[in-house]
């Protein structure tokens, strides 16, 4: 945050300085989840710099992280079955329960009062009152979830890890309901919810082939595709599970990634069909799309995670690869878009990149950095 | 960060095996790191379990090493655990698996 007052003052010095307003906002603030030390690196996003650490948030391997509607607060998901509420201004702890044995991600509801935990162990969703952490339902499914999203109208749906299956909790009324969306396929490794909250996409890792399910039909139903794609190329060993929750749509399309084969697959929104395959460096993990642009911004899993590429997806084609370092794991752009936020492991940094001409805009110092999540996540759909 | 010299554990391990003789205390660094990354995806940073299952020195009770070495070496099939034999050598996977059973999580 730029701070134009103060320096307003110094110039004219008509105010004593400590007169200057020194109310922060959080629109460009940010967490980064250093994953070893299980802390957390408050980042101002304007000005490219770290602003303070967060500690005590236990096993953060595989967390993620959701904001309050008025981006005060930040839900954190840890590994450990923690559910954190830090609280962006002061960068502080505001409350922490151990909620479950083993967690894997969460979910705020679109009025901000609900926080939905996805759980290994014991399996199902808990939830939470925004406010308080008090747990207001759990719904057990004797299975690890995978893929939780919020839909409109205080609803979140997910998948099923062991048993294949996706499911759907509303809030809206006095009483939770709960719908099963259907039977999607073995072993669903993640999913995601379209930018138009439409498509409900669940990626297979049992099977090949990727679940759709049209939450805007009267009666929502599971449809399987891309249901070969490598049959004829022995599967590669995937060293790690690729993301969904990248919002990887542009123009009329999705990118997928391929499942035991360096390949980014392009499918046409409406008919469901696969438009073209792209060659990569690696396994994809997460596949993310530049906001306001025709490119996708793809990472690699272990051994070959030094290297990110932006893929056009007009022509399907790489159109640069850089090499940020060892163990790139993850990529957070800039609301518009102009620069790229990408966390490089084993450098123990945060580098920010320019989205259009690639150069190197700053390098922040974090340790073992994985997830980075902006402040701006508040008002996404699905996240 | 947890880090325990590299040196003091393979001295620990040249005593239990001549299957370890060849791995550099560099090697073994790495491997330390992968342990804790690359596995840690999956069976998390504290060994607990995640997608894949808990690796904890409780968990691993009893388990021989050479079997342990042969899961990572092969992978499980059906499952998410992949096959670690292009990235790593037997005597690789050996140390891994005499790692797990024997540094306390």
């Amino acid at each position: 945050m730029k701070r134009p007052i103060l320096a307003l003052a110094l110039i004219l010095m008509t105010a004593p300085v400590c007169a200057a307003d020194t109310t922060m906002a959080t629109g460009d603030l940010g967490l980064v989840v250093e994953r070893t030390t299980g802390s957390l690196l408050a980042v101002d996003r304007s000005e490219h710099a770290a602003i303070g650490r967060i500690e005590g948030l236990g096993d953060l391997s595989h967390a993620s992280i959701t904001y309050s509607p008025d981006e005060r607060f930040a839900y954190v998901f840890g590994r450990d079955g923690g559910l954190t509420k830090v609280n962006m201004l002061s960068q502080a702890i505001v409350k922490r329960v151990l909620q479950a044995g083993n967690s894997i991600g969460g979910a705020i509801s679109d009025d901000g009062k609900l926080i939905a935990v996805s759980n290994y162990e014991p399996g199902g969703v808990r939830v939470f009152d925004a406010d308080t952490l008090e747990m207001v339902a759990d719904i057990p499914l004797n299975a690890k979830t995978i893929g939780l999203v919020d839909l409109p109208r205080r609803r979140f749906a997910w998948a099923t890890w062991d048993s294949g299956e996706a499911w759907m909790a509303d809030f809206s009324g006095p009483e939770m309901v709960l719908t099963k969306l259907g039977d999607v396929g073995k072993n669903p490794y993640d999913a995601v919810l379209t930018d138009d909250g439409r498509t409900f996409l669940i990626g297979l890792f049992g099977e090949k082939g990727v679940t759709a399910i049209d939450l805007w039909a009267d009666k929502p139903e599971p449809v399987r595709f891309l249901k070969d794609y490598g049959k004829d190329q022995e599967d590669l060993p995937v060293y790690k599970m690729p993301h969904l929750q990248g919002w990887a749509f542009t123009g009329d399309q999705f990118v997928l990634p391929a499942v035991g084969q360096h390949e980014l697959l392009w499918v046409d929104r409406r008919s469901l069909t696969e438009t073209a395959r792209t060659k990569t460096h690696g396994q994809p993990v997460f596949i993310i799309a530049q906001p306001g642009s025709p490119y996708v911004w793809v990472n690699f899993a272990t051994p070959l995670n030094d290297t990110v590429q932006v893929v056009d997806s007009r022509n399907h084609q790489v159109v640069k690869t850089l090499t940020p370092g060892e163990g790139v794991l993850h990529m957070e752009f800039a609301p518009r878009g102009a620069e790229v936020w990408i966390s490089v492991r084993d450098a123990d940094k945060v580098k920010v990149f320019d989205s259009f001409d690639y150069h190197l805009i700053a390098e922040i110092a974090a340790q073992s950095p994985s997830g980075i999540f902006f402040t701006s996540r508040a008002h996404r759909i699905g996240l | 960060m947890y880090k325990p010299a590299a040196f003091v554990l393979l001295a620990v391990f040249m005593l239990s095996g001549p299957a370890i003789a060849d791995i550099t205390p560099e090697r073994a660094e790495r491997l330390e790191h992968m342990i804790l990354q690359d596995c840690g995806s999956c069976h998390g940073l504290t060994r607990a379990g995640g997608l894949g299952k808990p690796l904890t020195r409780k968990a691993l009770a009893g388990a021989a090493p050479e079997g342990l070495a042969l899961i990572i070496l092969d992978g499980v099939p059906g499952t998410a655990m992949p096959p670690w034999r292009p990235l790593l050598t037997e005597d690789e996977a050996m140390w891994i698996a005499n790692y797990l059973l024997k540094e306390a999580k």
